[in-house]
């Protein structure tokens, strides 16, 4: 058995989102920022009339921020009721990962990352390290106090 | 009349319908004599018809279809039973129902439909005679007058007739718009599915978002052609959206219909004597919001007849008419509906709401001192909160004035209550015309773009820094802006939204002050720039975003850019101390006298370099005086105030100071002074100077000396806190009585004003 994932990179770490919760990829989109709403909010964008907002997935997983004049991309995922949009640093392809290679999260892991990984899957080349993205949407004030 | 002609409009809609299931059924009879269900079917139409007909006054038509009744009554009954030319009789009595109508809409009489004859024939059937029924053919006012056969040569036959509903008709939102050439009643009105119709709101919303996309992007190109055509689009699309719009607004009658009902039985079962008034019934309101109010609604009218209107001995022991009085008005204000609900009641005692407050832990007793009485009775829409001191069936069943309050903000209202005890309350709903659509004025702070809804917006200030500096007083962390004499608090946008500006970015050297009015209260919020004013589509925020609480929505500008939509209410009561400036009720003075924390103060001077701070929430305006408009009346001192006759105090005499210096009142042309209003009345409190307004102070010792409850360091200096109340009664001995009015008209009248 073997589930898919889109991938993309996030300083250096190559991350996956289960495939059928991935809605589109976009290049880097105008957002408008929202004041007073916790630092991994990244703002606001306009899909096609849709008004969705953006999380800064470095800030979430308390990584350093992405150097100046870099673009990110967006990976736009369907949580429970709202449309979000992914920050990464660029988009890697669909990868099949076989069940078997799954493991929890490595213990080099450590702070945010781990909380917010289901597990890896230990791929030829690399680690795939899957996203628990309603658990990284879930941003409340812990996150605003980061 | 229109309400009439509405109802009559409405009757023959219905009637049609009925009409042509009649038919049907009649016909489905015949083939099965003995159906109860069939024959039971059509009796009740027919019966309804009955009735509906004696009641507006329809004779002609009442008659036919009291002796049909009687006939299919009969064969329900099983008293007779169905043959061909009993079924001929009853269609023929549907004919002459159906010209009855169509004559009843064309000229809303019956004259010019003959009855005599079918009532006969039915008659002739229920007494077991063979009826005579006029031919068929020959009864050309009886059949519906819709097709004139048109007697032209067979050339012109292809010639349209004049008369062929138009197809492209305009989408009438009431039955009653004949318009010209009119379509009978059943075309003019279908019902469509409430669905169909949101999602063509949705939709004009949407093509109003394109537009706006487009004319800003046409408006660079210069082109001409596409300048027209962008004319034509938006032209089209505003009246578009707008005739969307009506289809789906209705009258607040149609929720109110169901109130004296409710009114009634409740009050009867209460033992009270009620006059249920309404008024501006026809005020119409999107039918979503309509829904979303009709419960709030219900129980606010629940709640007045329950704990608000007294029972008739108790009213008459308190010198009231002992049928008490509900009124329900409903009005548009400023792009909003109102809806009021007043009762002469007992009203609702701060004291006792407090008192609860206190029992209940939502605020210690400590802080419920320095609240005005009007903020005590917002604890009425906290959760939990429930008056009633036992649960009845009728309210207090913990469904309380806090869901009435969530209800109404989830639709972008307000709810506010007003109450003055022994004399009734008013409860006060503000509800959006409608949803989806919102005229917005987008301003610009920090290199950011916010728009807000131009409901609350009463006017724009424009600053450039050096007057800036002048006009808006920074002391003490509060903020005020002298707008033509009132004080007006203002909420840098900037602070609020903890916006940081690039290190390079230059300072803006104009400021605009947005007056805004949310909840009977007045506040500026300072922006940089005013870009422009758009109607704009209101898009849900993310969950995150909405905890915040400071943004309605968020919405897509011409630009294609997604701006954040400023929660204006919520902006106000983050920011300030929930009681305004212009916003003080009468026995404020009484409470707000000693300072809370954070209470706002007006430091006045005195002579002999005295100093006295007024709680600010119970100065209404800062005035001058013109001594020449001062005048005496008796031992006491008036001034003419904005064509009224103000009592007046001086500080300095009632404080038992001189005046300052040697510089007595018949030197200086005018004075500075405060005035104090409330409840429609207001006194005019005289002082020497003007110096600042502070924020509260909590250092304060126990001298105290009469006229003033004690003192404080404010800005080094000690300061006497004005007992206010002491001060208004000094100016306006009856100011909290009755006789005050009276006399106060007295002295008008003597003075001649």
């Amino acid at each position: 058995m073997s589930t898919q994932y889109a991938t993309f990179h996030l300083a250096g770490h190559l991350f996956g989102v289960e495939v059928r919760r991935v809605q589109e990829v976009l290049t880097e989109q105008p957002r408008t920022p929202a004041p007073l709403a916790p630092r991994a909010v990244a703002g606001l964008i306009n899909l096609r009339g849709q008004v969705v907002t953006a999380l800064d997935l470095r800030r979430r997983l308390g990584m350093p921020d992405r150097e100046e004049g870099k673009v990110a991309m967006n990976v736009v995922v369907r949580a429970a009721e709202e449309v979000w949009s992914l920050l990464v640093d660029s988009i890697g392809g669909v990868i099949e990962a076989a069940d078997a290679t799954f493991e929890p999260p490595p213990d080099t892991l450590s702070g945010p990352i781990r909380e917010l990984i289901r597990g890896a899957y230990k791929l030829d080349d690399a680690l795939l390290l899957v996203l628990d993205v309603d658990k990284a949407l879930e941003i409340e004030g812990a996150v605003a106090a980061a | 009349m229109d309400d009439m002609d509405e109802i009559v409009q409405e009757f023959l809609v219905e009637s049609y319908e009925n009409l042509d299931q009649l038919d049907s059924d009649l016909v489905a009879l015949e083939q099965e004599p003995g159906s109860r269900e069939l024959l039971a079917s059509v009796f009740r139409t027919i019966h309804t018809i009955k009735g509906t007909s004696g009641f507006l006054a329809f004779s002609r038509l009442e008659s036919v279809a009291h002796v049909g009744e009687n006939l299919l009554a009969r064969l329900r009954d099983g008293q007779l039973v169905m043959t061909p030319v009993t079924t001929d009789v009853l269609l023929r009595m549907v004919d002459t129902i159906r010209a009855l109508l169509s004559s009843i809409e064309a000229s809303h009489s019956e004259d010019g439909v003959e009855v005599a004859e079918v009532v006969a024939a039915i008659r002739a059937v229920l007494d077991g005679e063979q009826p005579v029924l006029p031919p068929a053919a020959g009864a050309g006012a009886e059949v519906p007058a819709e097709e004139p056969a048109p007697a032209a040569p067979a050339v012109e036959v292809a010639a349209p007739v004049e008369e062929a509903p138009a197809p492209a008709g305009p989408p009438a939102d009431k039955p009653a718009a004949p318009a010209g050439e009119k379509a009978s009643a059943v075309e003019a009105s279908i019902r469509v599915d409430v669905e169909l119709l949101e999602s063509l709101v949705r939709q004009a919303g949407e093509l109003v978002l394109a537009r706006n996309q487009i004319l800003q992007r046409a408006g660079a190109l210069r082109d001409e052609d596409l300048t027209r055509a962008c004319h034509r689009l938006n032209l089209v699309a505003s009246e578009m959206q707008e005739t969307v719009m009506r289809t789906r607004m209705q009258a607040i009658d149609h929720l109110w219909s169901k109130l004296p009902r409710v009114v009634r039985d409740l009050g009867n079962m209460l033992g009270r004597k009620i006059k249920l008034e309404m008024e501006g019934g026809d005020t119409e309101l999107d039918r979503t919001l309509l829904e979303a109010v009709k419960d709030p609604l219900t129980h606010i009218v629940r709640n007045a007849v329950d704990h608000g209107i007294e029972s008739p001995e108790v009213r008459r022991a308190a010198g009231k008419n002992e049928v008490g009085t509900l009124k329900l008005r409903a009005a548009h204000e400023g792009g909003q509906v109102v809806v009021e609900i007043r009762d002469d009641g007992k009203g609702i005692d701060p004291a006792v709401i407090g008192a609860k407050a206190v029992e209940k832990g939502l605020v210690t007793a400590a802080k419920l001192e320095s609240l005005t009485p009007n903020d005590v009775l917002q604890f009425l829409f906290l959760p939990g909160f429930s008056t009633a001191a036992k649960v009845t069936n009728v309210s207090g069943r913990g469904v309380g004035m806090d869901v009435v309050k969530t209800n109404i903000e989830r639709i972008g209202g307000s709810v506010d209550v007003e109450s003055v005890v022994g004399h009734g309350t008013v409860w006060r709903l503000r509800i959006p015309l409608t949803l989806a659509i919102v005229p917005a004025l987008t301003v610009e702070c920090a290199g950011q773009r916010y728009a807000m809804p131009q409901v609350n917006l009463l006017e724009l200030v424009s600053l450039d820094t050096e007057r800036m500096s002048k006009a808006i007083e920074d002391v003490g962390g509060a903020k005020v802006y002298r707008l033509r004499g009132a004080l007006l608090p203002l909420i840098r946008l900037e602070e609020a939204l903890e916006l940081k500006r690039p290190a390079e970015a230059e300072m803006p050297t104009n400021l605009v002050i947005a007056v805004l009015e949310c909840d009977g209260r007045r506040f500026g919020l300072v922006v940089d720039r005013v870009l422009d004013t758009e109607e704009i589509v209101v898009k849900p925020l993310s969950g995150v975003l909405k905890a915040i609480g400071s943004y309605a929505g968020a919405t897509i500008l011409g630009d294609g850019r997604v701006s954040l939509i400023l929660d204006v209410q919520s902006l106000a009561r983050r920011t300030m101390r929930s009681d305004g400036i212009e916003h003080a009720a009468a026995a404020a003075a009484a409470t707000t006298a000693a300072t809370g924390e954070g209470q706002r103060l007006l430091v006045v001077g005195l002579g002999d370099n005295r100093r006295v701070a007024i709680p600010l929430d119970v100065v209404t305006r800062l005035e001058e005086f013109k001594t020449e408009s001062i005048e005496r009346v008796g031992r006491r001192e008036v001034v003419r105030y904005r064509g009224e006759i103000l009592p007046l105090v001086r500080l300095s005499h009632h404080l038992g100071g001189g005046s300052r210096g040697a510089r007595s009142a018949g030197e200086v042309d005018a004075v500075p002074g405060v005035v104090y209003s409330a409840r429609g009345r207001s006194v005019a409190i005289v002082v020497d100077e003007i110096v600042d307004i502070v924020a509260g102070q909590d250092a304060r010792s126990d001298i105290d000396d009469a006229g003033l409850v004690g003192s404080a360091v404010i800005r080094d200096r000690v300061t006497e806190l004005l007992d206010v109340r002491a001060a208004i009664l000094a100016a306006d001995p009856n100011f909290f009585t009755e006789q005050a009015q009276n006399e106060l008209a007295e002295a008008s009248k003597r003075l001649g004003v």
